[in-house]
């Protein structure tokens, strides 16, 4: 009986959340929404092991969706790159899920609580269709619902502060505006080819070996598009407001997992469709990309320090991050797109943590979180605290923790590619983000002001700690990530030789 | 389209902001709309007079964006809506001086 649903799981991970989110919309009670959504969620992580198994025999799924074969149908394709990322969204997701009850208890009336699970289902669903499509005008689709529904949950943390309405309002301007350059590159890629589907839009475009300018012209327009909503640097202005304002539940979501999965939709097209014009790619690689991410790298780090905010801090500190991960794709090679996907695995983690982290800070100091509130904490709340020490080591990048493991794979990256100036770059930015951090943990550990330790809700420590624990786990043994990450470039890359 | 843009950049009240951005996606679909036409097609029925067909694809496609066009506007002037609440005005400089001088 099970078979006939397994058969469908493709479909199935994308299509619960969104179906349940519609029953939930209008529950008036506190606790059923947040059962439900977890029984939802525990049943998606099911049918992400099962593609998992399916993957190590098959090697590629392909869920033709009504039967209608691609190019006609819209499909989903599920292979080596993009089932590591699943396999996490689905486990994060659950963790931050179960994080996220008690949060949403103190920061948003409970009267709204199916709402905002409701949501919340929508843009887990939304996200992880843009894992999975293989069409691009259905990703523009799971991209404005799951942009929709985020920044509704920004909306949300009205409640707390009235900015975070002006947050969701530029959110929308600005993301309504990327979505709609990505789809007029669509129309000039269906103009051109008349297809949507991307394995066939790499057949069909191959008739143009020589280049033809309509297919530059709606090359460039996606890719500006996808990089407003993945918030790469200069394009990025939307994010800081945006995730320091909203609930703190919905920070952790955003910042581990959304612009993630935009990011690996940009360098699945990037090496996977455009690799027909590698003179088209490099170009835009090497005087683009490369000089943009190593500008975000910068800026980013240097406008964290001033920072007074600690959830404004961590979302300058993404814009940095988001710049690591940009700078390994723009190698062109196997060591470089497996370190950006490592870097994909491993950030989401450390955000998440410190995202969850400092939102229990704001509930137990119930007002934002600054430098100077965070005094003493460090003896007050030990135990959350000293999740957050680690989660802010493996940021920096310090051994035994997985964010050393990216920074390994990207040095070794840029090593083998001989830029030695951007490993310098890298390598003074890592030094400035020691700066950040350090003003957190001097605020928290030593300053004058001395609390006994207070008892903390082991309720909320327990998801915070899982996510820590990981992050050490991952340090020390790193062999399942950077299997993973290896697997999806050698998918990506493998096309690239050919 | 480049109208619809220079509104959202240049405009100063959140509404004509969400207005800006209607008529920058319309003329999206409007260039996706004429991109199906075909020259001396007629509607895609099926019919013994006709002897080429415009491509209806462009259409569905639309339609659908059309909607999410729908939900964003929408969206967009709920969030006007409330930030009026809040503020009592929907001018962008207005609402920046307020928030100077709450935070000081």
């Amino acid at each position: 009986m099970f078979d006939i649903f397994l058969d469908d799981a493709p479909a199935l991970v994308v299509v619960l959340p969104l179906l349940i989110s519609a029953i939930i919309a209008f529950m008036p009670s506190k606790i059923w929404p947040w059962i439900i959504s977890i029984i939802t969620l525990l049943l998606h992580l099911f049918l992400s092991l099962h593609l998992l198994k399916e993957i190590s025999v098959s090697g590629l799924i392909i869920y033709e969706f009504g039967n209608w074969e691609p190019p006609w149908g819209i499909s989903f394709k599920i292979d080596g790159v993009n089932i590591g990322l699943q396999l996490l969204f689905s486990i994060f997701v659950l963790v931050s899920t179960f994080y996220s009850r008690k949060i949403f208890l103190n920061e948003i009336d409970y009267r709204d609580s199916g709402k905002a699970y409701s949501l919340w289902l929508l843009a887990v669903g939304s996200l992880n269709g843009i894992i999975l499509t293989n069409d691009i005008f259905n990703l523009f689709v799971f991209l404005e619902i799951s942009a929709l529904a985020s920044i509704s949950l920004i909306a949300l943390g009205a409640g707390q502060n009235r900015k975070a309405l002006l947050a969701a309002f530029n959110y929308l301007i600005i993301g309504a505006i990327g979505a709609t350059f990505y789809v007029i590159g669509v129309g000039f890629a269906y103009a051109m080819t008349g297809t949507l589907n991307m394995n066939d839009l790499v057949i069909q475009l191959a008739q143009y070996s020589d280049g033809q300018l309509a297919i530059f012209a709606g090359m460039s327009f996606m890719l500006i598009g996808l990089m407003v909503k993945a918030a790469i640097f200069p394009v990025h202005i939307w994010l800081p407001p945006a995730y320091s304002y909203a609930p703190s539940a919905v920070s952790t979501l955003l910042a581990a997992l959304a612009t993630k999965t935009i990011l690996y939709f940009f360098v699945r097209l990037l090496y996977e469709v455009f690799i027909i014009y590698p003179s088209y790619l490099r170009l835009f690689l090497d005087f683009v990309l490369y000089p943009l991410s190593l500008l975000a790298i910068f800026i980013g780090t240097v406008i964290a320090i001033y920072q007074d905010d600690i959830k404004k801090l961590l979302a300058f500190s993404s814009i940095a991050q988001i710049g690591y991960i940009t700078l390994a794709f723009s190698l062109k090679d196997h060591s470089g797109v497996a370190s950006g996907f490592v870097h994909i695995f491993n950030h989401a983690l450390i955000k998440g943590g410190l995202f969850m982290a400092v939102g229990y800070f704001a509930i137990l100091y119930k007002d934002r979180v600054t430098l100077n509130s965070l005094k003493g904490f460090g003896y007050k709340y030990p135990i959350t605290s000293f999740a957050l020490l680690i989660c802010g080591l493996s940021l920096i990048g310090l051994p035994l923790t997985n964010g050393f493991i990216s920074k390994l794979y990207l040095f070794q990256a840029l090593y083998t590619n001989q830029m030695y100036l951007s490993i310098a770059l890298v390598a003074v930015s890592s030094a400035l983000a020691v700066v950040y951090f350090w003003k957190i943990v001097e605020q928290m550990w030593f300053s004058e002001i001395k609390f006994k330790s207070e008892k903390e809700d082991a309720y909320i420590y327990l998801p915070i700690w899982i996510v820590t624990i990981s992050i050490i786990v991952f340090g020390i043994y790193s062999t399942p990530i950077i299997e993973f990450s290896n697997l999806s470039a050698d998918y990506l890359i493998s096309g690239y030789q050919n | 389209m480049v109208g619809g843009l220079f509104i959202i950049i240049t405009s100063q009240n959140y509404l004509k902001k969400v207005v800006g951005l209607a008529i920058f996606q319309t003329a999206v679909f409007v260039f996706f709309v004429s991109l199906a036409k075909v020259l001396d097609g007629t509607a895609p029925i099926l019919t013994k007079m006709a002897n080429a067909y415009s491509n209806p694809l462009p259409h569905v496609l639309i339609l659908t964006a059309i909607v999410v066009g729908v939900a964003t506007s929408a969206l967009g002037l709920a969030l006007v809506l409330q930030i009026y609440k809040n503020y009592e005005t929907i001018e962008e400089k207005e609402i920046e001086s307020l928030e100077l001088k709450s935070d000081k």
